[in-house]
């Protein structure tokens, strides 16, 4: 990296971390929720623009690794006593009972679970054409949730997790956050990334190439699967309570969204979409309640946001196919070439 | 021998594209394969290359048995292809194509990659300067931040093939590289394969649809037309040969 770009990063994450200490400081709980929110989604759009953006795979099983990893983490990190208050109608498994781990470690462990669980689909499945892909993890994600229900003395049934431990802290969700972006920054442009995306440019071109396009899915698919378990995780450890309605398929809609909007491809689109449209959901929250809008009244349509999102797609798909980034990335060279940057002289910074 | 195919066959449900064909080149040769429009030459380029695994018959490269292995062991084997019809990578540039060649060699695995552990960094600069000089070789140098579908036809054949020498192949198939091409390129392109070949040691099997082109260039040539093969010899045998002449007048 050349010496101004190394310096704007630096100061562009001082800026952020500051933003973020001043936000903690002086917004309310519920805006922080929401701040926090975008953190976890930024997390989970990366975890599906490596399969779906960068490996030129179709995936739709975000939320099942994500139901993974939340319920995974949720066990280990709950102390024996919550769990005894969660478990009234049938108790826990006596091994998972007596279990309770840091939370950094119950974060890594549903992560691991939620990469086993991808790996157990993606080594059969990522053998065939691409469309099984969707199928495949769709079904998971359904599978996945009537397991959860049904296991009463595991995951306590329809029941949900309550009390777990409010650990996904807003340093906690940014350090992650940032930690995602930097993962993904750093694969997506050496070596290893460079096939991810001649797997998507042009598979059998990839193949000839000598490019082990197989395995690198697999690796690619499981990855993905690892990340969206922590997002999972995360989300469990901030809002306290989780339950199998928490993980349908609108979940795995919404971070698609997020991912085509921002450009499919592109890191830096990912992360200003999820915090966009994090907020947008939020403050758009008053669709779903009774409208008077005067020449408009309604009592209340649930669902309308969403309609009114499902619009915004379309029309993306429509009109900017490509999303907000297309596969480009902001960068400082990019800002400099646009003249929003003093120019960068010869010679560097000395 | 450098490469051998023994009465390899294939069928696509009740047509025969290539039977059983018998290809023996040695090592340093240039060796031509023609005949007209659907007469299976690439099929015969795809079984060799792994794409479709023979339906009968053997392959084999240096006399170990590659039937049925997928395409990317045999590239790590040594053998690789350009397209008949280009096949870049659209969203990269001239270098990063190369680059993607390299890496069968680099073996990168991902863990390194994103750690930039010494060893990446070593084995990842090595392969940027070897590509760097497969495109100076190629006369590309200048157009390496280009994305690589920009380039006009003629050049994007060239980075094809510098792609493929990425690989570190000692067998190089190319189909029609001079597709598309006025005769003065197609003549410059010729040179250039024999460059190509004396200054990185490959044998190269090359597809053309237009003799004349390939006569000047390949020692020896194999004629298919409908999936047989119908003589093989220099081009002086293959241009008095009957049968080609027939095949080829009833075509064009
Ligand atoms: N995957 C496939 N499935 C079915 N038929 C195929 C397949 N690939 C090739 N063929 C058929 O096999 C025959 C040989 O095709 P091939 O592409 O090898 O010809 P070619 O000699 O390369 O012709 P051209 O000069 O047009 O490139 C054609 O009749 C083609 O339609
Ligand atoms: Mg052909």
């Amino acid at each position: 990296m050349k010496p101004r770009n190394t310096l704007l990063t630096a100061l562009a994450i001082a800026i952020a971390a500051l933003a973020l200490w001043f936000a903690d400081g002086t917004l309310g709980s519920f805006a922080m929720r929401i701040l926090n929110l975008s953190a976890i989604y930024i997390v989970l759009s990366l975890s599906l623009n490596l399969v779906n953006g960068f490996t030129g795979l179709f995936s739709l099983g975000c939320a099942g690794f994500m139901a993974v990893g939340a319920y995974v983490s949720a066990l280990l990190s709950m102390t024996a006593d919550v769990k005894e208050m969660n478990f009234f109608l049938e108790p826990l498994t006596p091994f998972l009972q007596n279990l309770s781990l840091p939370f950094p470690l119950a974060l890594v462990a549903g992560g691991a679970c939620a990469a086993i669980a991808g790996l157990i689909i993606g080594l059969p499945v990522l053998r065939l054409r691409d469309d099984y892909l969707a199928i495949a993890t769709l079904g998971f994600s359904e599978i996945i949730r009537v397991l959860i229900t049904n296991f009463q003395s595991l995951t306590n049934g329809a029941q949900g997790l309550k009390n777990i431990p409010r650990k996904a802290t807003t340093w906690t969700v940014w350090g992650v956050a940032a930690a995602t972006v930097a993962f993904m920054a750093l694969l997506t442009r050496s070596s290893y990334g460079r096939q991810l995306k001649a797997i998507r440019d042009d598979e059998i071109a990839a193949e000839a190439m000598g490019v082990n396009v197989f395995r690198v899915k697999v690796v690619s698919f499981t990855i993905s699967s690892f990340i969206a378990g922590v997002g999972g995780a995360l989300l469990g450890h901030m809002i306290t309570t989780i339950d199998p309605k928490m993980f349908t398929f609108m979940l795995t809609f919404n971070i698609l969204l997020i991912v085509v909007l921002g450009g499919s491809g592109s890191i830096t689109g990912s992360v200003v979409a999820s915090i966009a449209i994090t907020i947008l959901m939020e403050a758009m929250r008053f669709l779903d309640g009774p409208l008077n809008l005067v020449f408009l009244k309604t009592d209340g349509l649930p669902g309308l946001r969403m309609v009114v999102f499902s619009a915004l797609l379309m029309a993306v798909v429509l009109f900017r196919q490509r999303g907000l980034m297309g596969d480009r990335e902001l960068s400082w060279d990019g800002l400099a070439k646009a003249g929003l940057l003093p120019r960068n002289k010869k010679g560097g910074m000395a | 021998m450098k490469l051998k195919t023994d009465a390899a066959t294939m069928r696509f449900g009740g047509l025969t594209a290539v039977s059983a064909l018998d290809l023996e080149i040695d090592s340093g040769e240039i060796v031509g394969l023609i005949g007209p429009n659907g007469a299976g030459k690439t099929t015969a380029f795809n079984m060799i290359t792994g794409v479709y695994a023979p339906s009968e018959g053997k392959i084999l490269f240096e006399g170990r048995d590659m039937t049925g292995r997928s395409p990317h062991s045999i590239t790590e084997a040594g053998i690789a292809r350009t397209f008949q019809n280009i096949r870049l990578f659209s969203t990269m540039s001239v270098l990063e194509n190369v680059l993607v060649g390299c890496a069968v060699r680099e073996r990168p695995n991902w863990f390194n990659s994103v750690l930039r552990t010494p060893g990446y960094r070593k084995r990842s600069k090595a392969s940027h300067d070897f590509a760097m000089e497969l495109l100076a070789e190629t006369g590309l140098a200048e157009l390496a931040d280009e994305k690589a579908t920009s380039l006009p036809y003629g050049k994007q054949r060239r980075l094809e093939i510098a792609r493929a020498l990425a690989s570190r192949p000692s067998l190089l198939l190319l189909d029609e590289p001079a597709a598309g091409m006025n005769p003065q390129e197609s003549i410059d392109l010729m040179n250039f394969i024999r460059r190509v070949r004396d200054r990185f040691d490959l044998t190269i099997l090359l597809i053309e649809h237009h003799m004349q082109v390939v006569m000047g260039i390949c020692a020896r040539m194999y004629v298919l037309d409908y999936g047989v093969t119908i003589a093989h010899g220099t081009p002086d045998q293959i241009r008095r040969d009957p049968k080609v002449i027939e095949a080829y007048l009833g075509v064009e």
